[in-house]
């Protein structure tokens, strides 16, 4: 943002202008509930003016709604608390200082509507109404102001991502059946770069426009695949990844030593990992078992004395598709 | 729950410079062995671990973890605060240990986002 420049020749960049105008935009479109205090503070009419004197000092607030039992009869702020000091009163009761003729706000309506009421009265709060007329929470400036930075600061998170998407890739390129393929050899014993290559593939599929759902299973079970591949393996293993517009295809083999017993293996809590391994927070057993619970299809198959062969696939249904496309057919063949 | 109100609840020590305070933490998740975690946590979720390697930012990686809070005090290595740094991830120090952490945050309304053992539930996609 521009400071530094004199006010008068402080020209509003283009960028400005769109983040005014955004703003604006948003308060018509967020509704008062989503950015109102909820549990607020509130004072019992029957109380004498030290109560509010106490709750308003003890809660750091300024103002709060007068309650009568459930209903809201009234609100009181800090200059009703000043007349009444002023008039040495604070054994009067609430009523005698509050204001009763409340304005308040439904929880539904834009928050464009406080705006108005903030900018048009003096009042600091507005208390926050459901259909039925119960209090809900209450509403100040304050609120306001954060409630649109959250706002403006969660659409930049999300327009970055959507700049970072390849998700036109397979709309661009013509083929009977289109498909990106990852490749990734893991070392044997390298737990300082364990992992890396499952975080690249989760990014990658985030970029591809894969929902956060999608990219989490995949990014479980590589992991799980990887981390075994590391332990497990003598000489270190690959990771392919083919990403289709309809699932995801992965394979996880290496060339030794094998897996003994593969239905001993798949037991959750079964593990052949060393004590040393374990230290290290590996080897709970629960990885094969993992795998099985994030992917759609799995298989093992494993020749003890040569290697293993992991195939998993994850199949993405219209909605969670990467790349714009999903013209394969919805139920394809596992 | 913010990342803030658990670094107070847990008289925790910010170690990553970059962390983002006002991040939402919707529940917690304990443990050492990685794949407990990855078999039980969900999403956007503190995970309290006596854990230091780089592994640990790893799998909150993958888990979509919100925050890490390394129990004992312990100390990570350097790699591991470096990892957390990139993948933007809080990386928290608390001299408590994991029964007493899970204890505070549990009575300060954080609930617990570990998923019981028994389903083969979370898959959703055939439909």
């Amino acid at each position: 943002m521009v400071t530094n420049e004199p006010r008068k020749n402080r020209i509003i960049s283009d960028q400005q202008a769109e983040n005014i105008t955004r703003v604006e935009e948003l308060a018509y479109e967020i509704k008062v509930e989503e950015v109102m205090t909820r549990n607020a503070v509130t004072i019992p009419v029957t109380d004498p003016m030290r109560t509010a004197l106490n709750i308003f000092r003890d809660m750091h607030i300024s103002g709060a709604p007068v309650m009568n039992g459930q209903q809201m009869v009234g609100i009181l702020s800090i200059e009703d608390l000043i007349r009444c000091m002023a008039d040495n009163d604070l054994s009067a009761p609430i009523s005698k200082y509050m204001t009763d003729k409340v304005i308040s706000i439904s929880h539904n309506e834009p928050v464009v509507e406080a705006l108005k009421f903030f900018v048009n009265t003096r009042h600091g709060r507005l208390p926050v109404l459901d259909e039925q007329e119960h209090l809900v929470g209450i509403l100040t400036k304050g609120d306001i102001t954060r409630g649109l930075l959250r706002a403006l600061q969660r659409e930049r998170q999300e327009e970055e991502l959507r700049r970072y998407r390849a998700s036109h890739l397979f709309d661009d390129i013509e083929s009977d059946r289109t498909s990106l393929i990852l490749r990734y050899n893991i070392k044997a014993r390298d737990f300082t770069h364990g992992g890396a290559a499952s975080s690249n593939i989760k990014r990658a599929l985030m970029r591809l426009g894969a929902s956060a759902q999608i990219a989490r299973r995949c990014g479980i079970a590589i992991y799980e695949a990887e981390i075994n591949l590391i332990i497990h393996t003598t000489d270190g293993g690959v990771l392919r990844v083919e990403i289709e517009p309809h699932q995801i295809s992965i394979e996880a083999y290496d060339y030794g030593p094998g897996i003994k017993d593969v239905n001993l293996a798949m037991q959750p809590g079964y593990s052949t990992a060393s004590e040393e391994v374990r230290e290290m927070g590996f080897g709970a057993g629960m990885g094969l078992v993992n795998i099985a619970r994030c992917t759609d299809y799995m298989n093992l198959e494993s020749v003890y004395g040569k290697g293993t062969r992991l195939k998993m696939k994850i199949f993405l249904n219209q909605e969670e598709t990467v790349g714009e496309r999903s013209t394969t057919p919805k139920e394809p063949a596992a | 729950m913010n990342v803030q109100d658990i670094l107070n609840i847990t008289q925790g020590k910010l170690i990553t410079l970059s962390a983002d305070l006002s991040r939402e933490v919707k529940g917690g998740c304990g443990a050492d062995l990685m794949s407990d975690v990855l078999a039980s946590i969900q999403p956007e979720a503190v995970l309290l671990s006596g854990l230091c390697n780089p592994q640990v930012v790893r799998t909150a990686q993958m888990a979509d973890v919100a925050a890490i809070i390394l129990v004992r005090g312990k100390q990570p290595m350097p790699q591991t605060v470096q990892l957390a740094e990139e993948e933007g991830i809080p990386l928290i120090s608390s001299p408590y240990g994991m029964f007493e952490l899970c204890g505070r945050l549990y009575q300060a309304g954080l609930r617990s986002l570990e998923m019981p053992v028994s389903g083969d539930d979370a898959c959703t996609c055939n439909d």
